[in-house]
């Protein structure tokens, strides 16, 4: 089978700048670090077919970006292989760079002086795209993610969910075989993701030969979208499977979600035996902890309630669910994406 | 999405095609987004006419007190009068290649720093184009756009000051021209690189570069004065022969005001002539550009090695 993308025990360090390494003679006469090199990717290996919409699931620092930095040839890799529509990403970088783009959440690209439509056109002159052809697809883009209003406006006088639409036209208007989409929906609102992630399906599902690569933070929108997930952390793959899989892995344990008045420290759970994993999240606004724990063994919530009792926090309700995808992330990093 | 695409065909003709689409894609903000803002008519073709005017008043004293004397026989009048118009045509010559020097430091050589704060350097790094077909996009677009702007102040500057042109060979004056662009222009392009590498200083860089270069060069007087000064003349002339804007100048200023004070560049034991100083620009131009290719082929191995000098804020 021939693959879209393959990596191959990918590692990535990233050196710090020099002025940060201390150049302090030590007892053993080597140069000391004030700050570490760090380790992005850690043995990373992944394989997605052709026709496949693949997401990517991680918090920040987690070696997502860096990942499809490597993918796109715009970093090499310290150690490892990769191959994206089966060229070699450190060699054969002008064949990957014609069948591939990327869009990212909160890009400023572009000028502010040229139009939406001059803008993505400027993009599509870029990757030889035919002017007439580049104009038809940039029409029906507009239209398609409800920018066509805007398509005379100056770029500099869009808002920031709008020039994100006028980001993911770029992204589509080259037909890439493959598109590298991250963290694309960032800044949307509501109906223009929705726009967003059902063009995004459909281009997949609807023509052959199309594969996204998809990072996000919305656990939602890697549910809704993906074939497969790959969960990252710390630069390594914890796991890659279906939402249904990755969702079942867990379905022998229980969630349990319960929002208490603010709690001081949530340390207190880590010494409750029974508990797989748990996140916490403090909502300011109404002076609550939103709690999710991941509970091997449903005994623990009679201890987890009297330590929260024990704090002098009251409980406002407390639910067990069924697992979603953001407790498949928990149970394994061992905190949520926010 | 109605239109599809064949599949990816390969190839000269093909990278050829693709790269002349990127040259026109990124020529094309400066060529159409530069002209949205008519404020430019009035800071760079009215203003600079004022720096013109400081120099085109002080020759015109000098000549002045030089055309009092009633000594003066009609052919010295006549040779003062000539000089005179040579050093003023000069000035309006030089201001209208600050032009294109000030579009080649602030759009050229800071251009790749800028697109890579604004959030496109990546875009472009991660494009199948060739990175020189990118530099060249902006260096058509600037050229074209500083053309426009040029002229302006030249047409200006000749009406204003009643400058006679006295074009011997506009063929050659033509080919300097362009030629001095180019490698111009190329030094830009070689400097973008550097520029990128250095990161904020390129700022600074810049702002140094500037006003030396408009002393060293010429811009408002004749360069080849530099070489009757003695020692530090002559090593000022000797660094600014390596900047094209001197030596372009310098040969259409022969051709344009053939006058007595013209002073030619005289280096190396040598009197440049039109026909030399445009094979000294043809030398530069290659050497320029070779340098672009081979600086940006650095730099982007640097940057995929590094990870820090396309992506923004790093």
């Amino acid at each position: 089978m021939t693959f879209a993308i393959e990596a191959k025990d990918l590692v990535r360090v990233f050196k710090p700048p020099r002025k940060l390494i201390k150049r302090k003679r030590s007892s053993t006469g080597e140069n000391e670090w004030k700050e570490g090199p760090v380790t992005a990717l850690d043995h990373v290996s992944i394989q997605i077919a052709e026709g496949e919409l693949f997401g990517l699931l991680g918090p920040n620092g987690a070696g997502k970006t860096t990942l499809i930095k490597i993918l796109c040839t715009l970093l090499l890799p310290t150690t490892g292989q990769a191959w994206v529509a089966g060229h070699e990403v450190t060699r054969d970088v002008f064949p990957i760079r014609e069948k591939i783009n990327m869009v990212s959440g909160g890009e400023t690209s572009g000028y502010g002086l040229l139009t939406t439509r001059e803008n993505v056109w400027m993009f599509s002159q870029f990757y030889g795209v035919p002017s007439k052809v580049a104009k038809e697809r940039i029409d029906e883009l507009l239209h398609t993610f409800g920018l066509w209003e805007k398509r005379d406006a100056k770029v500099r006088t869009l808002s920031s969910g709008q020039r994100q639409k006028m980001n993911m036209i770029r992204g589509f208007v080259t037909d890439p075989e493959i598109l590298f989409l991250d963290e694309p929906t960032l800044g949307l609102d509501v109906n223009a993701s929705r726009v967003t992630r059902d063009y995004v399906m459909q281009w997949v599902r609807k023509r052959t030969g199309k594969t996204v690569l998809l990072t996000t933070h919305y656990m939602m929108e890697a549910d809704e979208m993906c074939d497969r997930i790959a969960v990252i952390d710390h630069g390594k793959i914890l796991a890659c499977d279906s939402p249904e899989n990755l969702k079942r892995r867990i379905r022998k344990d229980t969630t349990f979600r319960l929002e208490v008045d603010a709690l001081k420290s949530t340390s207190i759970f880590g010494g409750i035996v029974g508990i797989k994993n748990f996140s916490a999240k403090n909502d300011i606004g109404k002076n609550t902890t939103n709690l999710t724990f991941i509970l091997e063994d449903e005994a623990a919530v009679a201890d987890i309630l009297s330590t929260i009792q024990g704090q002098g926090s009251k409980v406002h309700y407390l639910q067990k669910s069924e697992p979603t995808l953001e407790d498949v992330f928990i149970s394994m990093v061992g905190r949520g994406l926010e | 999405m109605s239109v599809g695409t064949p599949a990816v065909p390969s190839g000269l003709s093909h990278r050829l095609r693709l790269n002349l689409k990127a040259v026109v894609g990124r020529a094309y903000p400066r060529v159409i987004g530069a002209n949205r803002e008519p404020s430019w008519v009035f800071f760079e073709a009215v203003l600079p006419l004022l720096g013109i005017a400081a120099y085109v008043f002080i020759y015109q004293a000098l000549a002045n007190r030089v055309l009092l004397d009633p000594a003066l026989t009609e052919a010295q009048r006549a040779a003062t009068i000539a000089g005179t118009n040579a050093l003023i045509g000069g000035v309006v010559l030089g201001g209208t290649m600050t032009a294109f020097w000030l579009n080649v430091l602030w759009s050229m050589a800071s251009q790749l720093y800028w697109e890579k704060e604004i959030g496109n350097l990546q875009l472009y790094m991660m494009a199948p184009m060739s990175r020189m077909a990118l530099l060249g996009g902006m260096a058509v677009g600037g050229m074209f756009m500083t053309s426009v702007r040029a002229m302006t102040t030249l047409v200006v500057g000749v009406v204003v000051f009643s400058v006679i042109l006295q074009v011997t060979n506009p063929f050659l004056v033509l080919a300097v021209f362009f030629v001095t662009l180019i490698a111009l222009y190329g030094m830009g392009m070689a400097l973008a690189s550097l520029y990128l590498l250095w990161g904020r200083e390129a700022w600074h860089l810049s702002a140094l570069l500037e006003e030396p270069i408009y002393f060293a060069s010429g811009f408002n007087f004749p360069a080849g004065g530099f070489a009757r000064m003695g020692g530090w003349g002559r090593a000022v002339l000797t660094f600014a022969t390596f900047i094209p804007a001197t030596v372009g100048l310098d040969a259409m200023r022969q051709m344009i005001f053939p006058g007595a004070f013209s002073l030619p560049i005289d280096a190396f034991g040598v009197k440049f002539t039109p026909e030399i100083e445009l094979g000294i620009l043809l030398v530069l131009a290659v050497v320029f550009l070779l340098l672009a290719r081979y600086a940006l082929a650095y730099l982007e191995t640097l940057a995929r090695r590094e990870g820090r000098l396309t992506s923004r804020h790093q």
